[in-house]
């Protein structure tokens, strides 16, 4: 799949989350604030690892399975109503 | 056993009662505020921030310059209360929309509206939209949309802020606010009231007003009004928050500033039972994707319902008491669209002196008297 | 997976509704997908290999990614699974939403390379990611685990700062001799405690005053006080834990009593010995009714099931007391060990009642100093300060802040209630909650 348009790799069952952990520790997004945040809990609590997957924003990305050709961004402040964040 | 005294004690630590509060220190009073307990029902913290005008009043002329006059003081207003407290209040006042689904419910709202500016004359007009003609200004909004209502008028505020911002408000103009002081009992003679409140203190004034919506329901008895209000309850949906302003502000869908929409408007009967039901959210839900199908992704991070403060008829219920001079009523909704006249005009009126307006139309007879008296 | 294996086995025709992916809950996650490979992962994960294997029965209907979002009483079902929402009916439900990490704030938490140590264990489980020079920090049995585990699959941590004192671990020896009926637990423990030893893990105790910045080239700097020093690492990783609370936000918003657990200091529910609730028809088991562990869970899953069967007319009242002998005496040894562990690693007073600039509610970036603030602006009590401040208004909706807003109002006096929960419990999208208006339906 890719990440920002750059190919990362996961493994069969391996959550987007933990693949884009596996890449690299930078941030998944920003907040409202501008403050960077990653992936913290990893079991759907926290909603910390919030990317846009596939064109969809603020997904959980600890709670999607990773899946073949999917397009992951990371996100910059808050989600705009129709996904693509750099339209 | 303390006994604190005041000239002036509001009950009642919400919208309506801390506005009440700020036009009594502004007109020179010592007022005291004695808010309730965290799980009180507080209609404030669960509201949808509207200053709005159009429909208010269609079937009452009074109430419908009252709020004619209320929304026209909110800019000022706001402004007095952002230099008190420093809060950013966002007041925005650039014009709102009624959306329809159901065209008898449009040339209903339609006709009430034409009412309302028979009464207003100069100070209200509207605009009546076909739906088409609306999805030429606004592309996105829905086929299921048979037309809109608009009034130039009608705003919002961010209504939690509202709140911190009138009780930061009315510590600087020298008002004092007792927390937890939820008042059980009131007794009243020659010499003053005195509250019992549930920790077992009292305290004492030489006047009261009675603002405590709900929680009125008892008090105004022992006080001697006649007027019982009641719960309606409302249901509300907010959204994670959008980096982008939706185009409208609507009475039923409104982006706070913060990003979030709220989605609300309904109306049930149901006591005191604040939850909120599935058929309510979906329908709300419903009415959100009809008017905007674009929301249809944005998810609901939160729902809730709220108890609107009613009196028999609706209306605002400014009652002076027969039986105890000194004590006075204030219950109404729209606490938020009032508040320029609950922190204005009302306190001549509750010190009455020579220019207090003429509440006669609010008074509570209007419940006692029959329609042939 | 242990109540509905048992219900099945009585003759009930069961719905499993689970929210992540694949069968296992947290403690056996994707067992199917680490079953003969991860031997890091230790002996006792292979104890989920039963409770998988026990769903693979025809009267159970095994729902992924299935994500309840609401119940009602009577009993109604709202789940979400792809997009979708649906409403379920059963005359009974079983609550089993299991446990979440006590939420630790401290300056810099929510810095990316500040991270739950559950989280690394679900990486380790998930994806076979190994946490490398990682800090693991903070007190309770599952930061030993986790650090074994790190120390058998080739990346021990750099360093296991624990916030417990020897203080701590004598005041709760008192529980020792009930815990020495749970002694396999108690042995296990030492063990992985000798494990770390043995590998040469330096350890620190009665750590306080965590700080974490991030350094020029983008690792992490910890510092904290131990044994009247301070010290400082550097990591690209710090995992922390306080232990685990339950869930609540479900049962909570289904309008279950709860009450706040001073052993174990979270809020629970309030059940009978069956795991019955005050709302009629909804049993609550395993740690989401108060922390147990795997194999508490399993027995009280048992015990709810068999009363289930009972109250369905499937097993006589007899039958149902005869039948609750085994688990009953398998949950009192697996929470015999309960007492000491609590009292052992209690969280630390600095991450329960935070101050200053440090961070309460990470979704709406909300300090301590703002609740504080808050209070003294006359919020008494949880709703007020939640809309004093947005504290708790975010997605979580409050998982990571509830327990942090609780502490700093205690601190101040305050008289802290149950916060409320509303559904939906997790974020739903409007055109799912749209679908489900009654004008919708077929």
């Amino acid at each position: 799949m890719t990440l920002d348009g750059a190919p990362i790799e996961a493994l069969p069952g391996d959550t987007v989350a933990a693949a884009v952990l596996a890449h690299s520790g930078k941030a998944f997004r920003t907040t409202a604030h501008e403050t960077p945040r990653a992936a913290y809990c990893m079991m759907g609590v926290c909603f910390e690892c919030l990317l846009e997957i596939d064109g969809k924003a603020n997904v959980q990305g600890c709670m999607t399975v990773a899946e073949d050709g999917m397009v992951v961004r990371r996100q910059n402040g808050l989600r705009r109503l129709n996904g693509d964040t750099d339209e | 056993m303390s006994t604190k005294t005041s000239d002036i004690t509001v009950i009642g630590g919400g919208v309506v009662g801390l506005s009440v509060a700020i036009g009594l220190l502004r007109a020179g009073n010592r007022v005291t505020v004695l808010d309730g307990a965290d799980g009180d029902p507080r209609a404030s913290q669960g509201n949808f921030g509207l200053v709005w005008l159009q429909g208010k009043g269609a079937s009452y002329a009074p109430y419908a310059h009252l709020t004619s006059e209320a929304v026209s003081g909110w800019p000022e207003f706001a402004s007095l209360i952002e230099d008190l407290s420093g809060v950013n209040l966002s007041l925005d006042q650039s014009g709102g929309y009624e959306f329809f689904t159901e065209e008898a419910e449009f040339r209903d709202f339609a006709a009430d509206l034409k009412q309302q500016q028979q009464f207003l004359g100069n100070h209200f007009s509207f605009e009546t939209i076909q739906g088409d003609d609306l999805r030429r200004s606004h592309p996105q909004i829905g086929a299921g949309v048979v037309g809109a209502t608009f009034s130039a008028l009608d705003g919002h505020v961010n209504p939690l802020r509202l709140l911190k911002a009138l009780k930061q408000a009315v510590a600087a103009l020298g008002g004092e606010i007792v927390n937890d002081a939820h008042v059980t009992d009131v007794s009243g003679g020659s010499s003053g009231f005195d509250f019992s409140l549930r920790s077992g203190a009292h305290h004492g004034a030489d006047r009261v007003v009675l603002a405590a919506g709900l929680g009125a329901a008892t008090l105004a008895e022992r006080l001697g009004f006649q007027t019982r209000v009641r719960p309606q309850r409302g249901e509300l949906l907010i959204t994670e928050k959008l980096s982008e302003r939706l185009p409208f502000l609507s009475s039923t869908i409104r982006q706070t500033d913060e990003g979030g929409l709220q989605i609300g408007g309904t109306k049930a009967d149901a006591g005191y039972d604040d939850s909120e039901t599935l058929d309510v959210m979906a329908g709300l839900a419903q009415h959100a994707v009809t008017v905007l199908p674009t929301l249809h992704d944005l998810r609901v991070v939160r729902a809730w319902g709220a108890l609107r403060v009613m009196s028999p008829d609706g209306h605002p219920v400014y009652a002076r008491s027969s039986t105890l001079p000194g004590a006075y009523l204030v219950t109404c909704h729209s606490g938020v669209t009032l508040a320029p006249f609950h922190g204005g005009a009302l306190a001549q009126w509750i010190d009455d002196t020579t220019d207090a307006p003429n509440l006669g139309a609010f008074d509570e007879d209007r419940f006692t008297l029959s329609p042939a008296a | 997976m242990a109540a509905a294996s048992s219900a099945a086995r009585g003759g009930l025709r069961v719905l499993l509704l689970d929210e992540q992916p694949r069968a296992g809950g947290q403690i056996y996650r994707d067992f199917a997908l680490n079953a003969g490979r991860k031997a890091y992962l230790g002996k006792e994960y292979l104890a989920g290999r039963a409770l998988v294997d026990g769903l693979d029965v025809a009267n159970v209907r095994q729902e992924f990614g299935a994500s309840v979002w609401r119940l009602e009483p009577g009993s109604r079902v709202v789940w979400s699974q792809d997009g979708v929402s649906r409403v379920s009916t059963a005359p009974h439900v079983l609550l089993a939403g299991g446990a979440q990490e006590r939420p630790t704030p401290f300056p810099g938490w929510t810095l990316p390379g500040v991270m739950s140590a559950g989280a690394a264990q679900v990486l380790m489980k998930n994806a076979g990611l190994l946490p490398r020079d990682a800090v693991l920090a903070g007190s309770g049995p599952l930061l030993y685990l986790i650090a074994a585990q790190m120390i058998d699959a080739g990346a021990p941590p750099k360093a296991l700062v624990e916030t417990q004192s020897m203080r701590s671990l004598i005041g709760a020896s008192r529980h020792l001799p009930r815990a020495l009926l749970a002694a396999p637990t108690l042995i296990k423990g030492l063990g992985m405690i000798r494990k770390i030893k043995r590998a040469g893990v330096p350890r620190f105790t009665g750590a306080s005053g965590f700080v974490a910045t991030q350094t020029a080239t983008g690792d992490l700097s910890l510092s904290f006080n131990s044994a009247a020093r301070t010290r400082t690492l550097v990591t690209p990783l710090v995992l922390m834990h306080q232990g685990v609370v339950p869930s609540t936000h479900m049962s909570r918003a289904s309008g279950v009593k709860h009450v706040w657990n001073d052993v174990q200091k979270a809020y629970q529910p309030v059940t009978d010995q069956w795991g019955g609730t005050d709302v009629p028809g909804l049993h609550i088991a395993g740690d989401g009714a108060g922390i147990g562990g795997a194999d508490a869970a399993k027995a009280a899953g048992e015990l709810a099931a068999l009363n289930i069967l009972h109250r369905l007319d499937r097993l006589s009242e007899d039958k149902r007391n005869q039948r609750a002998a085994g688990p009953l005496a398998d949950l009192r040894q697996a929470m015999a060990i309960r007492p000491f562990l609590d009292a052992a690693y209690a969280p630390i007073p600095e991450l329960s009642d935070p101050v200053g600039d440090t961070i309460v509610c990470r979704c709406e970036e909300i300090s301590a100093e703002a609740i504080r603030t808050a209070h003294r602006s006359g919020a008494q009590g949880p709703r007020q300060v939640k809309t004093a401040t947005r504290a708790g208004m975010g997605p979580c909706q409050g998982r990571m802040c509830d327990l942090t807003v609780r502490g700093i109002l205690i601190s101040c006096g305050a008289e802290a209630t149950v916060p409320r929960a509303r559904t939906p419990i997790k974020p739903v999208k409007l055109g799912e909650l749209a679908a489900l208006a009654p004008s919708q339906e077929a």
